[in-house]
């Protein structure tokens, strides 16, 4: 034996060395199968384009309307045409505002004057919660958020939406 | 015949030892119902061990028949609870089977609990049960959703409004689950059922293995 001092012994040596490529080995095993997982979080979301709801920006009154389409969805493999609606009004300055049906308390579908004892209120069945007519939720009850609004544009007269804008609670 | 066999492996591989260590220990006489009838709340861990098996084969016979996908999902359930003999029978011990599991881990948790169990040296133990509770929550949420109908789909959407809710990660963990920033749809039913099948049943295996070497390892606990 040489009174050399040893750093590394043989054994250790090896330990480090079978470790170092079993981690390596086991990293490159895993790296696919995550990145596959997670691809979802890590795609963009397909910004919705806008899309023409079949109504005349001159149809379009003060008092709001409801109104139907269908969208193109894309669901990985999977193309569907699920259908939208909205209630459509002009403002007091002409412009045009659109609001989403769905409740945000627990996302029934509210309708205008839907109750005979809330005229000019935006009026949701499912527990009596109530907006006025910009949509801004009424306090006192259910939704905490007023109604969101759609992502709107004007071509050639017609009304184009896409998607839902979130808006703060009041 | 039997004994034959036995004994053609056992000459050759000595299992009588690895038997013994499994299944052959003695029942301490304060666990055991026979003596202190008060004794079958410690039937409780073993009652959720015999319904999580139920769960594990009627999930693999009801998989025979299930397709994970939005056309089909609904049908192929319709079909083995109106058309294949017996199988409304297996999906009916997984739906009941699912809340029953539940409820005996949970009088397992309050034995432990009131008893004081979980104390030193089985605080790790506790730990482990509390991580299988996890994953058995993990597998009713996912499991609701398979059979595709409405019920299913608005709890899931509810469910995964919920992790959305999460701070910082919320929203990244809500895609991570449904495979899609805005529908629940064809990947949320994909993703699902691989984390119902086989994620969520692989942990728990790894945490039923851990659960049942520190019971064994450790001793159950001693009388009040």
């Amino acid at each position: 034996m040489s009174d050399k001092k040893q750093q590394v012994s043989r054994r250790q040596f090896l330990n480090y060395t079978l470790t170092g490529v079993g981690g390596f080995m086991a990293a490159g095993l895993l790296v696919s199968p995550l990145r596959m997982a997670i691809d979802p979080v890590l795609k963009d979301s397909a910004s919705g384009e806008l899309v023409n709801v079949g109504i005349s920006v001159d149809d379009i009154t003060d008092v709001p309307t409801r109104i139907d389409w269908t969208v193109e969805q894309v669901d990985g493999w999977y193309k569907s045409e699920p259908s939208r609606s909205a209630w459509v009004y002009k403002d007091g300055n002409g412009d045009i505002v659109a609001l989403s049906p769905i409740c945000t308390h627990l996302g029934c579908v509210v309708s205008w004057e839907g109750s005979d004892a809330h005229p000019d209120h935006f009026y949701c069945p499912c527990h009596d919660g109530l907006y006025t007519k910009d949509g801004v939720n009424v306090p006192g009850t259910p939704p905490l958020a007023p109604l969101p609004t759609f992502e709107q544009e004007i071509r050639d007269g017609m009304l184009f939406l896409g998607n839902t804008i979130d808006r703060e609670g009041a | 015949m039997l004994q034959k066999i036995y004994d053609w492996i056992d000459d050759r591989v000595d299992i009588t030892p690895i038997w013994r260590d499994i299944a052959d220990h003695e029942v301490p006489e304060h666990v055991n119902p026979a003596h202190h009838f008060s004794a079958f709340v410690y039937c409780f861990g073993g009652l959720t061990f015999f319904v999580t098996v139920i769960q594990i084969l009627s999930g693999m016979f009801l998989t025979m028949y299930y397709v994970p996908d939005i056309e089909n999902a609904w049908k192929s359930v319709y079909y083995l609870q109106t058309e294949v003999a017996h199988a409304q029978i297996v999906r009916g011990m997984h739906h009941w089977g699912a809340s029953v599991v539940i409820v005996m881990l949970l009088l397992h948790t309050l034995r432990v609990f009131f008893q004081g169990a979980y104390k030193k040296p089985r605080e790790l133990n506790w730990m482990v049960g509390v991580l299988i509770f996890f994953v058995m929550l993990g597998l009713g949420f996912t499991g609701y959703l398979l059979p595709w109908d409405n019920k299913a789909y608005f709890a899931t959407q509810v469910g995964l409004e919920m992790a959305q809710q999460v701070p910082f990660i919320g929203e990244q963990l809500k895609i991570l689950l449904a495979g899609d920033a805005s529908i629940v749809g064809a990947q949320t039913l994909t993703r699902f059922f691989a984390i119902h099948v086989f994620f969520l049943p692989a942990a728990l295996f790894g945490l039923l293995a851990a659960h049942f070497i520190l019971i064994r390892k450790q001793g159950i606990s001693g009388p009040l």
